[in-house]
């Protein structure tokens, strides 16, 4: 069974967002950037399913610059056999990013594909669902737990009343929650490894891809500065405030 | 709480900007130690470090080692700890393939040690003792040997130990007692004598402990030319390699010290413990010499990796610690008060602490990059060089690094002020944990004796032409340059007066040892003071080139950094300098008993 993994390359969860002076974007020239958790956490799951006899083949995909190669490299040292880039300037958006990854798995054929249920750059948690309804495949997000049967994956999904388990029809997409496994570090002998595995490149051109953006950024700003707190003499007052002045009751 | 995120930024301007450690890959059997390799493995060993290493070291110091009858057990995570790093072969980084190593370069293996030891020093004496002992193994065992002790060694399955010191001998080691018996086989003796300050001598890390034993055969000559090296294991070790009985071989105690107190310091006992002769008999001190010498650079690399937490906290601490105000007004008005940074004397330390650290990584990776020359280079003559440069240097490594590193962690509880004294804080843990390393692995004294009266007059003084020649080479090619001026006319100048001042000693010192040892230390803070002069200024030629670009505020740090190093550091050498001619004297005149 083909395991196809979504890694996408963000500004490491250790540093310090800036925005951009003309409010563009963040800052992102200089600064570190890994693989984005929740994407590594799906790879330590495909990585599993190998090491367990259940999957036969990890293919790791991002998409962006040059540059995701080294993200596709740390996929490869945790146990990913083969890398592909799809190599694009372009701002990607989750929409262009599930088209592409239909196109692949179209190629590939895998029987599950295990994407970060989002990106810790923008949010969206978008891509996974996407890429079912493209694909018209099943789909379990926000896994926590994964137990594959022949033909079915069943997916114990984090939902805000506690846990809901659903069995899927393969071939299936899963995205993955921060509970679902901890991810290994890469040892030594697996990094070097990798630089051995390949890394297919191709376009989105190549894919038959439109990849324009359907979304303008209007401006992306800082979060307002937090106001120091006040207190309050007794819960009659504090009553009175968060109806009042805060309207929040 | 301390703050520690390896400096990988750091290191891609020393391989790829300062040096080019591209070259690297074209030595035979190193061709897959490329740029890039360099920058995956640093990240995932730094995750390593900051992630697993890093939170057990305030731990690891507030529990320390526990000894009981003969067991000696870290402190909690440490084993848990040790086997990530080693099932992610760390330990086997640049050890020999053939053995089931990874190969790699010492230049990469010398920043792993750094993020290692920035993160929790003590931790990294385990494996730092065990690769000692894979070296002398692998450089003077016999083939069974290797194949019986270095497998597991590198795996890190097993741990090593160097055994020298005894209660009556650190420094002077022709004063050994540990005797070794032949025991019937050729190459097998009995081993009875007791040794003290066995770092990793016993431990819970691993399932065997292999010391490398520095003892008498019953017999020999006296003095130090009749000292042989034995491999002694704690385990007696099967023909098919699983483990026998319990060798001959007792912790009598740990010491309690003043840092690395996750670091199990033993008394060895062995009674007649089965032990093999490594190496030729009577020759135990040129094989041990094999561990010494890396060991003292890696001792040196622990003073900055020190240094670097100290600064990374200081930083940190400086920059959000509001008190007072500026002295020459209001920096931050919309603040209660000011960041302490605004302030001189705040700014001198911590620009001492940057200055130190990032000058002295520069020193260790200049080192580093010929250590791997010396291995590799097809060229005898290339290999000879950079074995002379590396002699040359490993004294001034070892101890100026260390004394810094010592300087700068202090100066780091000093930027936090009480509260750098409050354990909590980390910061006086730093101190304590940096005191070791001018001691061990020969005292910093010992260091400067090495330098002025092995290094300097060996081979009529080829091992000085391997820095001198090249270094005036690269100032006099900048004399026109007049952008540079402030750089290189102050380490010219001080590099002069090296110069002088080494025909000086070596003159001196030819009529009377007294006038060399005199000398002895001030001559080598002098010498790795220029050399780090040097290399401010080739990082401040680089810096100057890159101002314009979007990382314009990390080289207009090492600018800064290069100006301060010139203005406030590199003077200290006319202190050095006038010491140095003042001579013997003063020193000597006093009797013993009158002190």
């Amino acid at each position: 069974m083909k395991v196809l993994v979504a890694v996408k390359r963000v500004i490491d969860y250790n540093v310090k967002i800036r925005v951009k002076p003309d409010k563009t974007g963040v800052e992102t020239a200089n600064v570190k950037m890994s693989m984005n958790p929740f994407d590594e956490i799906g790879v330590e799951e495909a990585v599993r399913l190998k090491e367990a006899g259940a999957a036969s083949e990890i293919i790791a995909v991002s998409m962006g610059p040059q540059s995701c190669q080294e993200t596709i490299r740390t996929a490869l040292a945790m146990g990913a056999d083969r890398g592909i880039h799809v190599l694009s300037d372009a701002e990607l958006q989750p929409l262009a990013v599930a088209k592409l990854l239909k196109a692949i798995a179209a190629k590939e054929q895998p029987q599950l594909v295990i994407l970060g249920k989002q990106a810790i750059d923008d949010d969206s948690n978008q891509t996974g669902q996407m890429l079912a309804a493209l694909l018209g495949w099943a789909q379990g997000t926000f896994a926590s737990k994964l137990k594959l049967e022949a033909e079915k994956a069943l997916v114990t999904r984090e939902i805000d009343g506690g846990l809901e388990t659903v069995e899927l029809k393969l071939p299936a997409v899963m995205t993955t929650d921060l509970r679902l496994n901890e991810p290994r570090y890469a040892s030594l002998p697996n990094i070097m490894k990798a630089k051995k595995k390949p890394i297919e490149q191709v376009t989105p051109e190549a894919l038959g891809v439109d990849v324009a953006p359907r979304l303008v950024t209007l401006k992306v700003e800082e979060p307002a500065k937090r106001q120091g707190g006040r207190k309050v003499a007794s819960v009659q007052e504090l009553v009175d405030k968060l109806k009042n002045e805060a309207r929040v009751i | 709480m301390t703050t520690y995120k390896a400096p990988l930024r750091e290191y891609r301007f020393l391989l790829q900007e300062l040096f080019d450690v591209g070259e690297l890959a074209k030595l035979p059997g190193y061709e897959d130690a490329t740029p890039d390799v360099f920058e995956q493995v640093l990240e995932e060993g730094a995750k390593l470090c900051e992630e697993v290493l890093f939170p057990l070291n305030r731990s690891g110091d507030e529990e320390g080692c526990t000894f009981e009858n003969g067991v000696v057990r870290t402190p909690k995570g440490f084993k848990e700890a040790y086997d990530l790093f080693r099932q992610g072969g760390w330990t086997a980084l640049v050890c020999d393939p053939e053995y089931g190593g990874q190969g790699l370069p010492h230049t990469l293996q010398f920043l792993v040690e750094e993020m290692v030891s920035s993160a929790n020093m003590s931790f990294g004496m385990y494996p730092g003792l065990s690769n000692g002992a894979y070296r002398a193994i692998w450089h003077h065992g016999s083939a069974a040997q290797k194949r019986k002790f270095l497998p597991r060694l590198v795996d890190g399955s097993w741990s090593g130990t160097m055994c020298l010191t005894e209660p009556q001998c650190g420094t002077d080691l022709g004063q050994i007692r540990t005797r070794a018996e032949p025991a019937g086989t050729d190459g097998v003796y009995k081993i009875t004598g007791t040794k003290i300050f066995i770092s990793a001598g016993e431990h819970d890390l691993t399932d065997n402990i292999v010391h490398l034993v520095l003892a008498r055969i019953v017999g020999g000559p006296p003095g130090i030319r009749g000292i042989s090296l034995f491999i002694v294991p704690k385990f007696l070790v099967k023909d098919d390699g699983g483990l026998g009985p319990r060798n001959g071989v007792r912790c009598g105690s740990i010491e309690h010290k003043m840092g690395i107190k996750a670091s199990a310091t033993c008394v060895i006992n062995f009674e007649e413990a089965e032990g093999y002769l490594l190496g030729e008999a009577h020759k135990g001190m040129r094989a041990m010499f094999t561990m010494m010498n890396a060991a003292r650079l890696g001792v040196g690399l622990q003073g900055l990796a020190l240094g670097e937490t100290a600064y990374q906290t200081a930083r940190q601490y400086a920059q959000d610690r509001l008190q007072g105000r500026a002295l020459a007004g209001d920096k931050f008005p919309d603040k209660p008060a000011d960041p302490i940074i605004v302030h001189p004397d705040v700014r001198r330390m911590l620009l001492t602490m940057k200055a130190y650290t990032e000058g002295a990584r520069a020193l260790a990776a200049w080192v580093s990059l010929a250590l791997d020359r010396a291995e590799r280079d097809p060229d005898p003559a290339a290999r000879e060089e950079a074995d002379d440069f590396i002699g040359l240097m490993t004294p001034i490594i070892k101890a100026m690094l260390t004394d810094n590193a010592f300087a700068a962690t202090n100066l780091g509880v000093q930027i936090f002020g009480g509260h750098g004294y409050i354990r909590e804080w980390g910061m006086e843990q730093l101190v304590r944990d940096s005191r070791i390393t001018m001691l061990y692995e020969g005292a910093n004294g010992i260091q400067a004796l090495d330098l002025v009266g092995r290094k300097m007059p060996m081979h009529n003084g080829r091992l000085l032409r391997r820095f001198f020649h090249p270094v005036d080479a690269w100032l006099r090619q900048r004399l026109e340059k007049p952008e540079l001026q402030e750089f290189v006319m102050p380490v010219m100048k001080a590099f002069g007066r090296l110069q002088q001042v080494t025909a000086l000693v070596a003159q001196k010192g030819m009529a009377d040892p007294d006038e060399a040892g005199a000398a002895a230390s001030e001559y080598l803070r002098a010498f790795g003071l220029v050399a780090m002069g040097y290399l401010w200024a080739r990082i401040a030629e680089i810096a100057l080139g890159r101002l314009g670009g979007d990382e314009a505020l990390f080289y207009k740090g090492k600018l800064a950094t290069a100006r301060f190093y010139m203005a406030r550091v590199l003077p200290e050498t006319n202190t050095l300098f006038v010491n140095i001619a003042a001579g013997a004297k003063s020193l000597m005149e006093l009797e013993a008993e009158a002190f």
